[in-house]
């Protein structure tokens, strides 16, 4: 039985199309995948990301704790800051994908639906010796991402909090009509916006407000059309436990001289190793997408294979990532892609697929 | 074409005649369910084709599906426009997005394919 979130009813309400992901029923479309995804690119998108995992972490040696596990550096990070980065396995594999978040007191981690059971288990196993309090808010939370250039706008006066101030992956607590609210400056689909966490039973009316100031409900299928733009990791993916983040082009979010964390002596021996594939863009000069598990190829070798690709809506083009043998990972490297045995013409080019315009002061 | 007149697959293509040739294409609620198409592969005149096999392949953002032959028999006519606005399919099921007419092999006839009564039965049961 999969869990539903304080959404739920709505989206069926609302003639979603639901489905099973990560141990939930979530809404994949509501209109169409490519209407969705515009209205991200052009105005405001909302998406209920409430199957994300929300773990609160807490206690004298919280600190202590994020250190071991994060790849990325806590030390640096000021209250109401978030930060991206992994949760390596001692072999460096990647366990999952994080948010952390800075508080004054104590921090918050925001883990993949999938893996917020290994996680919360993972964050136990090793707290041993440690005055640790990690909580799991995912099932009394609800969690909306508003997406788009409108969004700062469509958010202005929703809560206390002055949002346009907000800075790029900062977080502030807020007050939502009397409910304990956080705001944060990130998303996951290559555009401005924020993602709001309420108490459950504010979901809706937190959802339907969003709705009112003109935002569009977005389900999965746009998420994963407007994140693959971005090029962002999707775990499971592009992510696994036998992927390191140098093969993933994560070292930006991996800190090796921040002191010892799990994964780190794997890393460094991993991180100059010539033999790993490494995750590239692609783009295909058909229409045909190349789906995960496709293979790549060069000169009649299997060079590799696709891990996501869809059609870009914004781009017009049929893109995907794949992991490649690092000698083919160079921009301009043509390769074929065996799409149900036809042998697709494609090109490695750089990521991001697509960066959105800069927004000109004034 | 007029849906009440076509017959069925199982597979949501459907079958019409028109001037002794059998049209082709895909159910409108096919097309709600891929959403999003972005290629179509269609065959090219002369090909033969069999019922119940593969005679194409469509692909929408979200999945790529065969598309199967309602009847055995050759293909004449190809709708090539698709192939260059795959759009067309949705915006027009029935009309402007037919795929291909074939000249079914002798006494090939489309009775034992649903009816739209027996199709329509068969999204409820799948819904």
């Amino acid at each position: 039985m999969a869990d539903k979130t304080a959404l739920y009813p709505w989206h069926v309400e609302h003639g979603a199309r639901m489905v099973e992901f990560a141990g939930w029923t979530m809404p994949i479309q509501y209109t169409t995948i490519v209407e969705e995804h515009h209205a991200v690119r052009t105005a405001a998108g909302i998406f209920d990301i409430s199957h994300m995992g929300r773990l609160s972490i807490g206690g004298p040696d919280a600190f202590a704790l994020l250190q071991k596990v994060f790849t990325n550096d806590v030390a640096s990070m000021r209250s109401g800051q978030v930060r991206y980065g992994l949760i390596c396995n001692e072999q460096g594999g990647v366990r999952d994908d994080v948010l952390v978040y800075r508080w004054q007191q104590g921090f918050a981690m925001v883990v993949n639906a999938g893996n917020r059971h290994k996680i919360y288990d993972w964050l136990l196993a090793h707290r041993a010796g440690m005055e640790v309090e990690i909580l799991d808010r995912t099932l009394e939370t609800c969690m909306v991402a508003v997406q788009g250039p409108r969004s700062a706008e469509l958010c202005r006066h929703l809560t206390d909090a002055e949002v346009e101030e907000l800075k790029y992956y900062f977080a502030t607590t807020c007050n939502f009509r009397g409910a304990p609210c956080v705001v944060s400056r990130t998303g996951y689909t290559g555009e401005d916006g924020f993602e709001f966490i309420v108490n459950a039973t504010r979901g809706i009316e937190l959802w339907t407000e969003l709705i009112a100031r003109g935002a569009l409900p977005c389900g999965l299928g746009a998420r994963d059309t407007l994140r693959l733009e971005a090029a962002m990791p999707l775990y499971g993916h592009e992510l696994t436990e036998e992927i390191d983040p140098f093969q993933a082009g994560l070292s930006w979010a991996v800190k090796l001289d921040k002191g010892d964390f799990i994964g780190r002596e794997a890393l460094l021996r991993r991180r100059d190793d010539p033999a790993l594939p490494r995750r590239v863009g692609l783009q295909l000069s058909g229409r045909r997408i190349a789906r995960e598990g496709y293979t790549v190829w060069q000169d009649g070798k299997q060079v590799g294979q696709v891990t996501s690709g869809t059609f870009a809506p914004t781009l017009q083009k049929s893109i995907a990532m794949a992991y490649v043998r690092p000698d083919c990972a160079v921009p301009g490297t043509p390769l074929v892609v065996d799409v149900r045995g036809h042998r697709e013409p494609a090109q490695v080019v750089p990521l991001p697929f697509y960066k959105r315009p800069r927004q000109t002061p004034g | 074409m007029s849906p009440e007149t076509l017959r069925y697959t199982a597979t949501h293509e459907w079958a019409g005649w028109q001037d002794g040739l059998v049209v082709v294409g895909i159910t409108k609620f096919a097309v709600e369910q891929l959403t999003d198409i972005v290629y179509i592969d269609l065959p090219t005149p002369g090909r033969r084709v069999t019922a119940g096999e593969p005679f194409g392949e469509i692909e929408s953002v979200k999945a790529v599906s065969d598309l199967y032959a309602p009847i055995s028999g050759e293909v004449v006519d190809v709708n090539r426009s698709l192939v260059d606005d795959p759009t067309r399919i949705s915006a027009d099921p029935y009309g402007a997005g037919w795929m291909i007419k074939i000249r079914p092999d002798p006494g090939e006839t489309l009775d034992r394919l649903l009816t739209l009564e027996q199709y329509q039965r068969q999204i409820a049961q799948a819904g």
